[in-house]
């Protein structure tokens, strides 16, 4: 597995873009398709991606039929309950399946909300710069250091179990390191020299923003984004694991895994399965934000 | 330093504050009161229930009062579970709670950069390899699934420590314990391994490191006198941000392993809306959150003698 390039491998590379004149895409996308960790990753993710979707519809169970004579059945052939049952008799494929979907519409979602807020606020601070910056920064720091998902359990009981407030909640609660990191980089990329070259040169103020700070802000946000769905689905699960998340009979990963947990002496196959396609979900992209950041930003490696 | 401590104690109080005044408020816009039951009871009980707690009064004057009770120190009493006032509950649980909290902490920190060290010493190497694959096993699987699966293996299968939450007679005892510090140190293990491997690889290409194995010190002394020095500054700025996802983390942990914390109070009392109780473990942590996040920048300065805590 070429999970860790070498040094050499990197100057190397270094050396081609300079004589071919590639892109930063080009290259970053070259060594992404190099990490084989990623690339199975985002093979294996598809596959999920599509099971949620479509594999829902074509399961032969639907996830919230009760199959009253048929409660905790360990996984078998027969009638393909695969998965086995759960406590109430139903498939845990379906089961699954739809709580994977969940989950990641949640993941997505409750991402975009925390990158619009990030990328605002940061940008903002970056280009607006002196007081205002000082000031939105601090808040963010002292947001940094709050009990925040004490507030989120509070707006669950308070406003009910509510799937938009999930998405809400998390996002609101998960966009500071999203404000600092494109704060940081408009900072950074507003004095930088190729920025002043461009300006020197002519080059108009649009041009110069979609050709040189677009693309330079665009790396750490997208790695961050990448890195920032697992955390988002790890959100709600714990909520769900709480009891605070999706209402029955719809389910999410999180909740499976509660109703497991509590089910796993008579019937273990009630938490496995969920647990399982939890921990291969979070893999996937834990390993493809991995691979995207090395790939964009291969200094560290 | 003096000032600099003076300043984020200044800080730290309007925001203890704000916590407590939107947490106050946001749990009474909350639908439904503690005294709700199944079957509702006459007016006139209800009434002089509510006096009792001073609940019949507008909700200024409720949220003043709390206020200045709180001033004295006086989180006052639980409305959910008789004859118990929040502070009772809350020194209860606080033992369990910061046991599992503080060796989590431990071991996360102290695990978790020696793995790091390690994996980047040998970087490339299989030993590198399987360090860093173990760690983003630690930050792929959270707390409530390892919780319930180490509890299903370590504990019914292979019966090497008993399950169930601690014993009332007994009280804390290591055999009980052991698995929850290690499911809630698990993910900090992992991040903070991952956050030093990152930083010792950069410290070690660096000039004054080759300077130091140039002029002839031991790879122990150029490692624990010049590398280690900087390399574990990323991981104290961390610590304020571990600490809140430990203390956070202890939620689902004292309810996996049904022990008797200050966390697993919350949850429960949020949905029975026993107003005393959530404000007062939310008080708690926030105020812990805020101390130990100041503890980790002055000890950040300690460490890196270019900070100066001016102006």
């Amino acid at each position: 597995m070429s999970l860790i390039s070498t040094p050499q491998e990197k100057t190397d590379l270094m050396e081609t873009a300079a004589v071919r004149g590639r892109s930063l895409w080009d290259d970053a996308l070259a060594r992404l398709l190099r990490n084989r960790a990623a690339v199975t990753s985002m093979v294996v993710l598809a596959i999920l991606v599509l099971l949620a979707t479509i594999g829902q519809a074509l399961w032969i169970h639907d996830y919230d039929t009760i199959y009253r004579d048929k409660v905790w059945i360990a996984p078998t052939l027969e009638d393909w309950h695969i998965l086995g049952t759960d406590a109430q008799g139903r498939d845990m494929v379906a089961r699954i399946l739809v709580g994977l979907g969940v989950s990641l519409m949640v993941g997505v979602v409750a991402t975009i909300v925390s990158l619009a807020i990030g990328v605002t606020w940061g940008a903002t601070a970056g280009f607006v710069g002196g007081k205002i910056d000082q000031a939105m920064m601090r808040f963010v720091d002292i947001l940094y250091s709050l009990p925040f998902i004490f507030f989120v359990i509070i707006l669950m009981v308070v406003f009910g179990r509510n799937i938009v407030l999930i998405f809400v909640a998390i996002g609101a609660v998960e966009w500071l390191t999203m404000a600092r990191i494109v704060r940081g980089q408009t900072l950074a990329l507003k004095n930088m020299e190729f920025v002043e070259a461009a300006y020197a040169a002519g080059v108009s103020r649009f041009r110069t923003i979609q050709r040189h700070i677009i693309p330079n802000v665009l790396g750490p946000v997208v790695v961050y984004v990448t890195l920032m769905i697992p955390v988002v689905i790890l959100a709600e699960s714990f909520l769900s694991f709480l009891g605070l998340g999706v209402q029955e009979p719809l389910t999410s990963l999180g909740r499976l895994i509660s109703a497991g947990a509590q089910d796993m002496e008579p019937a273990p196959w009630t938490l496995i399965g969920p647990a399982v396609t939890m921990m291969v979900t979070l893999f996937c992209l834990n390993f493809i934000g991995d691979g995207l950041r090395d790939a964009i930003d291969p200094k560290d490696r | 330093m003096f000032g600099f401590v003076l300043r984020r104690i200044g800080v730290a109080i309007p925001t203890i504050l704000v916590i407590i005044t939107v947490a106050f408020f946001m749990m009474r816009a909350a639908p439904g009161g503690p005294f709700d039951l199944e079957r509702p009871m006459p007016e006139e009980t209800r009434q002089v229930i509510l006096a009792n707690y001073g609940m019949d009064q507008p909700l200024w004057r409720q949220y003043v009062d709390y206020m200045g009770n709180l001033f004295q120190g006086d989180l006052g009493p639980s409305l959910k579970l008789r004859d118990k006032r929040v502070s009772e509950i809350i020194a209860e649980g606080f033992p369990v709670s910061a046991t599992i909290g503080l060796f989590s902490m431990a071991l996360a920190i102290g695990l978790g950069s020696l793995l790091g060290s390690i994996a980047a010493l040998r970087q490339n190497t299989a030993g590198d390899f399987s360090i860093m694959t173990f760690a983003m096993v630690g930050i792929s699987i959270p707390p409530f699934v390892m919780g319930p699966i180490l509890a299903l293996v370590f504990g019914l299968y292979l019966g090497l420590v008993p399950t169930g939450g601690l014993d009332p007679r007994l009280g804390m005892t290591p055999d009980r314990l052991v698995l929850p510090i290690i499911t809630l140190a698990l993910p900090q293990i992992a991040i903070i391994a991952r956050l030093m491997r990152a930083s010792m690889i950069e410290v070690i290409r660096s000039n004054y490191i080759r300077t130091a194995r140039a002029k002839g010190l031991s790879a122990p002394a150029v490692i624990f006198k010049h590398a280690l020095r900087s390399a574990v500054l990323p991981l104290v700025s961390y610590l304020g941000p571990a600490s809140a996802a430990v203390l956070s983390g202890s939620l689902v942990i004292e309810r996996v392993f049904q022990l008797p914390g200050i966390g697993k109070h919350f949850v429960d009392a949020a949905l029975q809306r026993d107003y005393t109780v959530v404000m007062g473990v939310v008080i708690i942590y926030a105020a812990l959150i805020i101390l130990l996040n100041l503890l980790a920048d002055l000890f950040y300065g300690v460490l890196n003698p270019k900070v100066k805590y001016e102006s």
